[in-house]
């Protein structure tokens, strides 16, 4: 009932403190805070060799009310960083979706820079299984 | 049982069974995880079906005397029978196999005459093509075309996917109803893939239905035969479609679904506007919905054991109060529907010699539905270990499979019930102790982890020629100890390797003789079969 | 490693200041640089690591890639469009060469 191969071998794993270091790098050192972005990902990955990540930041894309990027990270790989998006008045809406690689079970994590310098951040648990069996 | 057969069918009727009381205006029926099952059955309910978190003791994690008690049924009764483990031997013998789509076919022809044709609408919730010999010999064509004749409004799937895309596409499309999926999408370009919803108009009145394939079906089931389908919840996506019916005049909302019950209740407690929830997959039986938030979550159980009956009263554009009730298919009771029995022999003719073929004989009780170990997979697993030479063998926690009671010959139809399936292969591998307790911690974290959203809705794995115990309320990863080598008495030990035999991987290209031939070979050799309880799994919850 | 061909998918007409789903896909393997080959020996990193969307010379949407994502990078983003013009879609490789494609879109 399993795929009894398939879990990638990887060297030691980054820790949870790499990401957290990266955010802070994006941020400037500012905490951010939770709302406004809403990240979006499958419970449980059906590939961890590519696994849908949506975001979307409320914001109205126009005047100072602007989205400038989104930090993508994936806090149990070997290496947490994944994209960093850019957005500018023309993107009409602070949305976007790519396709990452997970390792392992692990937190996805986004982390979006306003205009104005604030920063907010959403957080999803995305499984990866070994698969098989079912009703 | 305390009283005879006859009399107890005498005490039973057809029209216990099937006189409706007027109510509302429009009818849904449901029935869902048919597995194929054309014929009347036995099918044990489990004796453990555990719940963690907050659904703890809720329904449907409640078996046996405490279903009884919880929703007032009288032990030895026929719903007793029906809806629980209780007793089963003698209550088998007693009241006699449940199902048969014949039957099934005179009480949905009955609820179209009591309601009037107009207003009733027949939806299944999928898990129907696959699960019998026959249906893998004609991959699914005898069930489309058994189903065909109910005449269904709609349906979505799970197991239909394991016939892969192609046959999938060619069954779809033959349809005389729409196969309903808002949750499935082109793997390439983030497409929908399949009919998101449907409105039907109803006695005057609009019912929009929502299909919901199983989320984890790429996870479950071998992705490589569905490449380019993507599943998921997509909570996101049922907010959007059911936003959509409304604005397009829905005075109903029906989500048909396989998510698995759960599941379902969670989302139900998320996702407004949903009047209704036809759940399956996780095949309970339900004698009443659960009310979430207002929305009706109805188990209708599986293997055409039951049929779910929802009167609804539509007025003013919204549901004022409805009528429920599970309808549970006494085969001895219900008259078939002679043209649907008719319609079922021609789909079996070219197989029925092979189909009553006797491969064995059974003095033991033969079930597999529950969280952990069942006798029927024990019986499968003992074949693997000694027909393929192995330490341990594994077998999947499917709830699929019917029951055999004792004294019954075990028939090539019988044996295909547990196993028929595309992708067969009993394979033997080489496994070291940390592999398998990852193997298995995995898999009881699709069962327990306590956000429904991530659990799969299967059983445990079923574990021969080893013992262990499991924590199930436990964090992932550390629910497992105990981990024995029943031949020797030994610890497992992480680092060394085993000899692993098991059936139904997901892995492309798995080698190894089709899990049916695997049993049947064994039978051979032991052709009476007497299994004992198992009392290798240790359960902590 | 085989030509790369990039794959837009971006609606042939808008009316002005509407905002359109654009989608795009690149074949790739992204080699992470973590991976090993048979000889043991390391294999180097060569992905993608930046993909651009401009509308008549103005930035729209871009992206810089780390080895995490997928091999054939894909990417779902809006654009508001108030004129007829031309979308230009760039994806640099790790080896300096660069994918572009063009779309026209009509604003009525
Ligand atoms: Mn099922
Ligand atoms: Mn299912």
């Amino acid at each position: 009932a399993f795929a009894v191969t398939g879990f990638r071998a990887l060297p030691a794993m980054a820790s949870a403190e790499d990401a957290d270091k990266m955010v802070m790098d994006f941020t400037g050192g500012k905490a951010p805070e939770s709302g406004k972005i809403m990240l979006n990902t499958p419970e449980i990955a059906e590939n961890g060799n590519t696994v849908p990540v949506s975001v979307e930041v409320e914001s109205a894309m126009e005047g100072d009310d602007l989205v400038d990027s989104v930090l993508i990270l994936a806090d149990g790989n070997p290496n947490p960083a994944v994209a960093t998006f850019h957005f500018t008045a023309m993107s009409g809406s602070a949305a976007a979706t790519t396709r990452i690689r997970l390792a392992k079970t692990q937190n996805v994590i986004a982390v979006a820079k306003m205009k104005d310098g604030s920063v907010y951040m959403d957080k999803k648990q995305v499984k990866v299984t070994i698969g098989g069996c079912g009703g | 049982g305390n009283w005879s057969r006859a009399a107890a069918q005498q005490a039973l009727t057809e029209e216990d069974l099937l006189a409706t009381k007027d109510f509302g205006n429009v009818t849904l029926v449901h029935i869902t995880d048919i597995h194929a099952q054309m014929k009347p059955l036995y099918f044990r309910e489990p004796s453990i079906n555990l719940g963690v978190g907050e659904v703890k003791g809720k329904p449907p994690h409640v078996t046996g005397a405490d279903f009884l008690k919880l929703y007032n049924i009288e032990p030895g009764s026929p719903h007793a029978y029906a809806l629980t483990s209780e007793d089963f031997v003698a209550l088998a013998n007693t009241y006699g196999k449940m199902g048969g789509l014949d039957r099934v076919s005179t009480v949905i022809k009955r609820i179209r005459a009591d309601r009037g044709d107009d207003n009733v609408l027949l939806l299944d919730g999928g898990d129907t093509w696959q699960g019998s010999y026959t249906a893998q010999q004609t991959a699914g064509q005898d069930m489309v075309e058994v189903m065909n004749a109910l005449q269904p409004d709609a349906m979505t799937g799970h197991w239909e996917f394991t016939y892969g895309a192609d046959r999938v596409k060619e069954l779809v499309e033959s349809l005389p109803f729409s196969f309903l999926g808002g949750n499935i999408y082109d793997a390439e370009w983030n497409e929908p893939a399949f009919e998101a919803w449907k409105m039907y108009d109803k006695g005057g009145v609009k019912v929009a239905v929502i299909g919901q394939a199983f989320p984890y079906t790429p996870i479950a089931n071998p992705r490589w035969m569905f490449p380019n389908w993507s599943f998921g919840i997509r909570e996101e996506d049922v907010v959007k479609n059911v936003e959509e019916a409304r604005s397009e005049g829905a005075d109903v909302v029906v989500l048909l679904s396989h998510n698995g019950f759960d599941v379902d209740r969670k989302l139900a407690s998320r996702v407004q506007g949903i009047d209704v929830i036809l759940t399956g997959h996780t095949h309970d039986a339900l004698p009443e919905p659960v009310i979430v938030d207002g929305t009706l979550v109805i188990a209708s159980g599986s293997n055409a054991k039951f049929v779910s009956q929802v009167d609804l009263d539509v007025r003013d554009g919204k549901v004022q109060g409805y009528q429920y009730r599970l309808i549970p298919i006494f085969s001895d009771v219900i008259t078939p529907d002679a043209e649907m029995t008719a319609l079922i022999d021609k789909v079996r003719a070219p197989y029925e010699k092979e189909l009553g073929r006797v491969i064995g004989h059974t003095s033991s009780l033969l079930y597999r539905r529950g969280n952990f170990n069942g006798t029927f997979d024990d019986l499968f697993c003992q074949a693997l270990l000694e027909e393929r030479e192995a330490d341990i063998s594994l077998s999947p926690g499917f709830r699929w499979g019917t029951s055999l009671v004792p004294g019954q010959d075990i028939t090539v139809e019988d044996l295909h019930n547990a196993c028929a399936m595309t992708y067969p292969s009993a394979y033997r591998s080489m496994m070291s102790g940390k592999m398998l307790k990852d193997i298995i911690e995995d898999v009881a974290d699709n069962l327990f982890n306590t956000d429904p959203y991530y659990q799969q809705g299967g059983d445990m794995v079923r574990i021969g020629g080893m013992g262990y115990t499991i924590d199930v309320n436990a964090a992932m990863g550390s629910r497992i100890s105990g981990m024995t080598l029943l031949k020797t008495g030994e610890a497992i030990d992480p680092a060394r390797e085993y000899a692993v035999a098991g059936w139904a991987s997901v892995n492309e290209a798995t080698e190894g003789p089709a899990i049916w031939d695997v049993v049947e070979g064994y039978l051979a050799k032991h052709p009476e079969v007497a299994i004992e309880e198992n009392r290798s799994v240790v359960v902590k919850a | 490693m085989a030509k790369s061909k990039p794959r837009v998918k971006v609606p042939k007409s808008a009316s002005a200041g509407e905002v359109i789903t654009i989608k795009t896909l690149i074949s790739h393997e992204m080699e992470s640089g973590q991976r090993k080959d048979k000889e043991g020996k390391p294999i180097p990193r060569q992905i993608i690591n930046k993909f651009t969307c401009e509308f008549n010379g103005q930035p729209v949407f871009s992206c810089d890639l780390d080895p995490a994502v997928s091999a054939n990078p894909y990417f779902e983003f809006n654009a508001k469009v108030n004129e007829s013009g031309t979308f230009k879609f760039t994806w640099v490789d790790d080896d300096g060469s660069v994918y572009e494609t063009e779309n026209e879109i009509t604003v009525k």
